[in-house]
């Protein structure tokens, strides 16, 4: 297994599970789960900072980018243009040009506008960003955005924050097969198994934060989703058996007493 | 002696009073900014932050500055 490394953008990461920082207690809360989880990405968000209270802790105190890679994202951004805004503050911050875009259509079921995402992968493209896109489990859209330059292609399984778990894995399985960049599970997970079957579909790799951080027991559902990812990848690469609708036992017939 | 005019500008939509002239560089040290960790827009344009003792607040300008928080 050490050859089987996740490639983003040309970049070899150990860790197939994307972690978000999102939604925790605390900030510890957040650091220690990250690090539990053995993800070598993390997703945050871009706002404002808090001008009045100076000694409201970073993020950047607790995590440190240099150890782990931080994939800014746009969550929260309904159009191309607060997207793009988003994302080129954040390469500002500090050169990042690896970055999650997710452009939300509907405020209820936070599915995303996929026309708007599709217009901001191609000017993002453009202006060098390597763009891996929160999409819908359409493969026809999936293969759009290929087609203008997306770097990794992350289907939800179910609503943000839904802990539905994988809707629709057919499609998840079409857009794997038709593509050859990483394909990456996210959204809509609500516990480790959920992962196991994303990877054993054969995604390149999952993004779990709700599961995780909304937890009744955070760290141990971190290590969960860490060997889920991880058994759900040796499941795969192992191949499964066919299904019979006939038994088939497992003892030899000869020698029976 | 020339008394310093003062003028307001909007920070992270909040209204602030200032000196006028006052570099944009300056200003973000007195608020304790801590510069590696954020990047600034004045006026929906972002700034080079090597250059941000060049610039001189002007009234009504409008900066937003942003740093990544936790997110999913």
């Amino acid at each position: 297994m050490t050859q089987d490394k996740f490639i983003v953008a040309k970049k070899k990461f150990n860790s197939r599970l994307i972690v978000g920082t999102g939604k925790y207690k605390s900030m510890s809360e957040c650091a220690k789960a990250i690090k539990l989880s053995g993800a070598d990405i993390i997703t945050v968000a871009v706002r404002r900072v808090n001008i009045s209270d100076k000694k409201k802790p970073l993020l950047m105190d607790y995590i440190d980018p240099k150890k782990i890679t931080y994939l800014p994202n746009t969550a929260g951004c309904f159009t191309s243009e607060e997207a793009l805004r988003t994302l080129r503050l954040a390469r500002e911050i500090g050169g990042w040009k690896l970055v999650k875009l997710e452009v939300l259509g509907d405020k209820k079921n936070l599915f995303p506008d996929m026309i708007e995402t599709l217009k901001s992968t191609e000017v993002l493209t453009k202006e060098g960003f390597n763009v891996m896109v929160y999409c819908n489990d359409d493969p026809l859209m999936a293969q759009r955005l290929e087609n203008v330059g997306a770097c990794a292609i992350m289907p939800l399984a179910a609503p943000i924050g839904s802990g539905l778990g994988i809707l629709n894995p057919t499609n998840i399985k079409i857009i794997r097969s038709q593509t050859k960049l990483p394909v990456i599970v996210d959204a809509g997970l609500g516990q480790a198994s959920d992962a196991a079957i994303a990877m054993e579909l054969g995604c390149d790799g999952v993004l779990a934060n709700t599961a995780i951080a909304k937890a009744k027991k955070p760290f141990l559902m971190s290590l969960a989703f860490k060997n889920a990812v991880i058994a759900g990848r040796q499941s795969y690469l192992a191949g499964r058996i066919e299904k019979t609708i006939y038994g088939s036992a497992s003892s030899p017939k000869s020698g029976i007493i | 002696m020339k008394k310093i005019k003062k003028i307001k500008i909007k920070i992270n939509g909040k209204f602030s009073t200032i000196n006028e002239n006052l570099s944009l560089l300056i200003f973000l040290k007195q608020l304790e900014i801590p510069l590696k960790k954020v990047a600034i827009e004045l006026n929906q344009e972002i700034i080079d932050k090597k250059k941000l003792n060049n610039i001189n607040l002007k009234k009504n300008d409008n900066i937003e500055i942003v740093h990544f928080i936790g997110g999913g």
